[in-house]
């Protein structure tokens, strides 16, 4: 089982989280802080597996992280996981997002986080590994997407209209904090 | 009405939506939290809108504000209505939030069952879809209980995306109502061969968890999965059925067997590296469990891989530049090294090389590896690359796991691998140079334990820890963080009790005596104090052999100009020591002035010897009539931990059997395998000497302690030098021991060979030594003698002897009369009474009622959470009374705080005799938490009357008054004005009628008895304050008129401001 799933950048500011067992809004706070502080400290060529904090779990459990540039993706799971599946679902879920958003980046998950998760939940549910293929994932994300559309959205025509004035006077966002080497070693993709 | 909808729609066009919120924090970095809450505001009118989409993109930015850590849930109710929305994007929005912020005490969460309902069967597979997610993460039992059904039903949907997401849920529904599991597991079955991979994988997952927790229900499955497992080529889904083998394989021993083919041919066809592990992790791990030993080997015969070459498999992993592969190379060695240690063994370079590891994560998984490799060959040469790596290292928290590990890798199984105690003792030493650590007390239990147990290395121990104490100084540096102080504790302790070895205890004893020391902790101040005077016992016993009586008496009056910095000490244990053994070494000196030898009966004082205590000792103990050890206390929990998870259905041919009439036959056998694990629990638990003949056998090659082959060292060595680390040498020392040993022992079997003329003995010339051919140097204590019952420490402490008050004055004064001294009475009435247990017990105890008590409650102003009571004792019978103990009843609010290590209804001893007319105070501390209610705690003061020497029991009530709690605090008039305008405080008043004082001594009254100061008075008016032990405020503004006082009181604390005033009130209505 995965007990939670956190997405924080290179500063500990949290960019999603999803926590399959209760923990109330300044527990939850308090974990991400803990585990931004003991994978932060440890350097990029060292294993991405971590005995569990304390506040979260205890010793059955694992942390299993990737980090991308700015952005560590966190996994929280028990031992019923196998370490090096975990590490390629990770892999998986980076490149189902890199795929949805189109070369994603930190600001696209800062903006979207509720589309983030739309794709997370595809991917992990309450805790299981629902599905690894990228091609089933991104086709249901995409079919969800058009309805949304059909829709009419979430904020409607005129409301858009309204918030393209309100982004005029916005300074210039950079969008030049890619992912980048997505490719990172990974011992094995080709047969999920 | 018209224009004002279109109005509000307009408004509702500048709403912001998700990204403007994001935005506007971005840009509002300074005041984030300021412009967060007038988003708040915004998103609380929003919500109000009857406009779903409005409520929609509230509820998305609330989501967003969630995982900032803001609470949410007050939006609970709205967020069901969004779920509600017909609509797919605001059902989708409702479900995140929910899925978010909804958990089992939500109460809405009641609401939703229809509407789940109805979106689980929409035609809309994505409607559906959504629901489910969203349920898979807020399903509490009520929800799996009335949806179990529907849910069953969409497992046989059309939609394979359906399909396996319902399978998936379904675990979430068995762990929230367990029935659902037997109706629901032949289709979950079914779902194992579903055309869609997805759907199978979801059914393989959800059968895996359910094995975890209790795999035996699912060996009937083996067969299906093992098709699975050869047909499969999904990967996920094949670590997963691995695993679930993992489980079932020491279940069921056959099934290893049929598992080798498919397990090698994935290893050898496989590739992906995570399979590849599972695979080897499988093979000799699971299957290689407890159980089934010999299969393990046949297996691994079989496979043409004796587990040294899956080690060697692994040993590549580990080798690999990949940290993780490293990483799960050394977790899967340490599962083999459970069955295989001696295959592990052999690479222990390769362990010890991964301690060099920057990777903190590898370096702890070889420290645990490490453990279990050391041998009585190896210890010495790992403990040293131990030792280097804890110089090395650079962050406590992993100093501090070496420090640990190199303790418990010596120590374990109760110190079998060492041979050279000497050199564990300088490890310690090393040890203790440590900065900053916090295992202080682990190294001084090490210490004493091995200084009480191994006798033979008591000279050097000692001659060590005089050294330590002697340079107690370089440890000044860390000793104030509690960490290494603790080690003199043991340090001191040793030296007094084997004070004998000691080279030099004057020496010592100057170090023991010095001011510094009086910077310790108190408990061991305590041991520096009463171990000072063992060392005193032994120097005046040399000194009085010499002609010149003067060198004694010097050492007396050192002890005695020392002393008294103990006796003043604020530690009542290092007072009273100090004071007792003050008093003693005074009357020593007046023997010796007087000429009179002293040295015998002073050491008589410390005389014995500290004995372990026997394992068969408890046998001595006669068990009482009618306790049967062996029989069941309560009924035996039943053979499944959770009846609840098995689908009976299922397995219902084989559950009779099991059941009822095997019990008693497999409660006997439970019970000796029970008994046998505990007793090898104790062999290994270094406190429960000889316990099985089994941790005996080690020893029994030399039997007394005697027959130690104690080896001679070579003093040249500089054993005392300070501060240079030494354990080194020891290496060294072993070395050449176990050469001569060797050499010794080839030397006799020739002579035997030459003798007998057999070449039996063959195989021990030859070849590595064996492990049982390496004797220890030193042999733990394992006293093979019978031995006393009990530890006998026979220490008389002088006791002073009053039995000169032998006159008999049997009979007692009956003192009716409600207590009240006169000199503390007042204050007591009102800072509360000593209630007699009412009228019932009265006579009983009246006749014996000698005492009078009188207390005094105070809070502690540096601790909001204790309360230390002051009890005034007076005896005023003709008797002596002594052995008082004061106990209370603890509540859950207030606890006695009683001394580490005594239970929770011990009484506390009152540290003094009271004779006949003598009053003395004691004080107690009470831990309180909440403060602001009154409170009665009943307690009972037991006591001996010297003459009849009986037992005596005196009931009372303290009664904790919430103006106890209060602390006099001056306060000054415009800062009492802020506090009243600050709005925190809650009001209340009180008038009081008739009171018929002058207005000064009415205020006086108020500051005297219930802990107030004035702050300001103006003509009949009067304004005062003060302070609760946890920092309450509380204002009191007392107006006069014509008898009559009105009371208006301010408190952040609304209960404990109405109970301070019903106390003032009373005490007004008493006078």
């Amino acid at each position: 089982m995965i007990k939670a799933i956190l997405i924080f950048n290179n500063h500990g500011k949290p960019r999603l989280i999803r926590f399959y067992q209760y923990f109330a809004e300044d527990m939850q706070q308090q974990i991400i802080r803990e585990t931004f502080h003991l994978v932060s400290k440890r350097d990029d060529n060292v294993c991405n597996f971590l005995e569990g904090g304390s506040l979260i779990g205890g010793s059955d459990y694992k942390l299993i992280y990737r980090h991308y540039a700015t952005l560590y993706f966190v996994f929280c799971v028990d031992s019923s996981e196998s370490e090096l599946g975990i590490l390629d679902l990770i892999q998986v879920f980076v490149e189902t997002l890199d795929k949805c958003f189109e070369n994603v980046c930190e600001l696209d998950l800062i903006f979207h986080m509720d589309k983030v998760h739309y794709i997370l939940q595809e991917v992990v549910m309450g805790g299981m590994v629902l599905e690894t293929n990228m091609n089933e994932i991104t086709t249901q994300v995409d079919v969800q997407n058009r309805m949304e559309k059909s829709e009419g959205g979430l904020s409607a025509a005129p409301a858009r209209a309204v918030s393209a004035v309100k982004n005029m006077n916005l300074p210039e966002i950079p969008r030049n904090i890619n992912i980048g080497d997505i490719n990172i070693k990974v011992p094995s993709l080709s047969p999920f | 009405m018209a224009l004002k909808i279109v109005k509000g729609s307009i408004d509702r066009m500048f709403d912001k939506n998700l990204q403007d919120l994001v935005r506007g924090i971005r840009n509002h970095k300074e005041d984030e939290a300021k412009y967060i809450s007038t988003c708040i505001d915004e998103i609380k009118q929003e919500l109000k809108q009857d406009n779903i989409a409005v409520k929609a993109n509230a509820v998305c930015k609330l989501t967003y504000l969630q995982m900032l850590g803001y609470d949410v849930s007050w939006a609970a109710f709205n967020i069901v209505e969004v779920m509600s929305s017909s609509k797919f994007t605001y059902k989708r929005i409702g479900y995140l939030a929910a899925s978010q912020c909804f958990h089992e005490s939500t109460d809405v969460i009641m609401l939703t069952t229809n509407q789940i309902r109805k979106d689980l069967s929409s035609p809309n597979q994505y409607d559906t879809g959504v629901a489910l997610t969203g349920l898979s993460c807020f399903v509490t039992p009520d929800l799996a209980r009335d949806l179990a059904n529907d849910i069953m039903t969409l497992m046989s949907h059309t939609k394979p995306y359906i399909r396996k997401k319902a399978v998936l849920i379904m675990y979430k529904v068995f762990l929230k109502y367990p029935e659902s599991l037997r109706p629901a597991f032949p289709r979950l079955k079914e779902k194992l061969e579903d055309p869609d991979p997805g759907v199978q994988s979801a059914a393989v997952n959800v059968i895996c968890e359910l094995a975890r927790r209790n795999p035996k229900n699912y060996l009937s499955l083996a067969p299906l999965f093992f098709k699975l497992m050869t047909s499969s080529t999904n990967n996920w889904v094949l670590i997963k059925i691995i695993k679930l083998f993992g489980a079932l394989t020491p279940l069921e021993p056959r099934l290893g067997k049929k598992l080798i083919e498919p397990l090698t041919n994935l290893i050898h066809s496989t590739s992906a590296m995570s399979l590849l592990y599972e695979c080897v992790n499988t093979v000799y791990i699971d299957v290689n469990t407890p159980p089934l030993p010999s299969l393990s080997l046949s297996l691994c015969l079989y496979l043409s891989l004796p587990p040294q070459l899956c080690v060697q498999k692994l040993r590549i992993l580990i080798e690999d530049s990949d940290q993780n592969l490293k990483y799960l190379g050394l977790l899967a060695m340490s599962k083999i090294l459970k069955t295989h240690p001696k295959s592990v063994q052999s690479h222990k370079d390769l362990i010890l090389q991964c301690l060099d590891d920057k990777d903190e994560s590898i370096r702890l998984r070889a420290l645990d590896l490490l453990y279990g490799m050391v041998s009585k060959k190896n210890l010495m040469e790992i403990v040293k690359k131990l030792m280097l790596h804890v110089d090395k290292a650079e962050g406590t928290t992993y100093r501090d796991e070496l420090l640990t590990k190199i303790i418990d890798i010596c120590s374990q199984s109760n110190y079998q691998y060492i041979t050279n105690f000497e050199w564990y003792i300088s490890i310690l030493v090393e040890l203790t140079r440590l900065e900053g650590t916090r295992h202080g007390h682990l190294i001084a239990s090490q210490m004493l334990d091995v200084a009480i147990r191994v006798k033979a290395i008591r000279g050097f121990a000692v001659a060590q820890m005089a050294t330590l104490l002697d340079n107690a100084h370089l440890l000044t540096g860390n000793m104030q963080r509690m960490g290494i102080c603790e080690v003199l504790y043991a340090a001191a302790w040793i030296c007094g009790e084997f004070s004998e070895h000691l080279e030099n205890p004057m020496q010592t004893l100057e170090a023991m005596l010095r001011p510094k020391v009086a910077t310790l902790p108190g408990h061991i101040q305590a041991v520096y104090v009463q171990n000072a005077a063992k060392l005193f016992a032994t120097v005046l016993k040399s000194q009085e052999g010499n002609t010149d009586s003067t060198a004694a008496q010097e050492t007396s009056q050192l002890m005695i100009d020392r002393l008294p910095l103990f006796v003043q000490s604020a530690n009542l244990e290092v007072q009273e020591r100090a004071s007792c053994i003050l008093q003693l070494v005074k009357y020593i000196q007046k023997l010796q002035q007087k000429d009179v030898e002293v040295a015998e009966e002073v050491s008589a004082l410390f005389a014995g010897e500290l004995n372990p205590v026997a394992p068969k000792a408890q046998k001595k103990v006669p068990v009482p009539e009618g306790l049967d050890l062996d029989s069941w206390i309560n009924e035996p929990p039943s053979e499944s931990e959770s009846e609840d998870e098995q689908p009976k259905a299922i397995f219902a041919k084989e559950e009779p059997k099991h059941s009822r009439p095997r019990r008693e036959e497999v409660d006997e056998k439970e019970l000796a395998k029970r008994r046998e694990a505990r007793k090898q629990e104790q062999a290994n638990n270094p406190f429960y000497i000889k316990a099985s003949p089994s941790s005996q056998k080690v020893y029994q090659e030399a039997p007394g302690v005697e027959h130690i082959p104690v080896v001679q060292i070579d003093l040249s060595v500089p054993l005392k030098v300070p501060g240079l680390p030494m354990s080194d040498q020891y290496v060294k020392l072993e070395e050449e021991r176990r050469q001569k040993e060797r050499a010794e022992k080839k030397k006799k079997e020739k002579k035997k060979r030459k003798e007998k003329r057999s070449g039996r003995g063959k195989k021990h010339d030859s070849g590595p030594e064996s492990e049982e051919d390496i004797t220890p140097a030193h042999q733990v204590d394992i006293v093979t003698e019978e031995m006393p019952e009990k530890s006998s420490k026979h220490k008389k402490k002088k006791q002073k002897k009053e039995k000169e008050e032998k006159e008999k004055k049997k009979k007692k004064k009956h003192h009716h009369h409600h207590h009240h001294s006169d000199g503390g009475g007042e204050e007591a009435v009102q800072n509360g009474t000593v209630e007699e247990e009412e009228p019932l017990p009265v006579s009983v105890f009246f006749c014996f009622l000698p005492l009078t008590k009188v207390y005094d409650i105070q809070g502690n102003l540096q601790d909001g959470s204790q309360v230390v009571v002051s009890v005034i004792f007076e005896n005023k019978c003709d008797s002596f009374l002594k052995s008082m103990e004061f106990n209370v009843l603890d509540s859950l609010n207030s606890k006695l705080q009683r001394p580490e290590g005594s239970g929770p209804h011990d009484g506390l001893t009152v540290p003094f005799q009271l004779p006949p007319g003598v009053s003395n105070e004691a004080r107690f501390v009470f831990t309180v938490q909440s403060i602001i209610m009154p409170q009665k705690l009943k307690g009972t003061l037991t006591f001996i009357v010297k003459d009849s020497s009986t037992h005596e029991k005196l009931d009372f009530k303290l009664h904790f008054t919430c103006t106890s709690y209060l602390i006099t605090t001056p306060c000054y008039s415009d800062a009492f004005a802020k506090l009243l305008e600050s709005g925190d405080l809650k009001c209340s008043s009180v008038r009081l009628e008739g009171v018929n004082m002058p207005f000064h001594h009415l205020l006086a009254r108020i500051c005297f008895h219930h802990h107030f100061s004035v702050v300001e008075r103006i003509d009949s008016c009067a304004s005062m304050y003060s302070r609760s032990i946890q920092g309450h405020h509380v204002c009191l503004l007392v107006k006069v008129s014509a008898q009559t006082v009105s009371i208006d009181a301010k408190c952040d604390e609304p209960t404990l401001l109405g109970n301070v005033l019903d106390e003032i009130k009373q005490t007004f209505s008493q006078c």
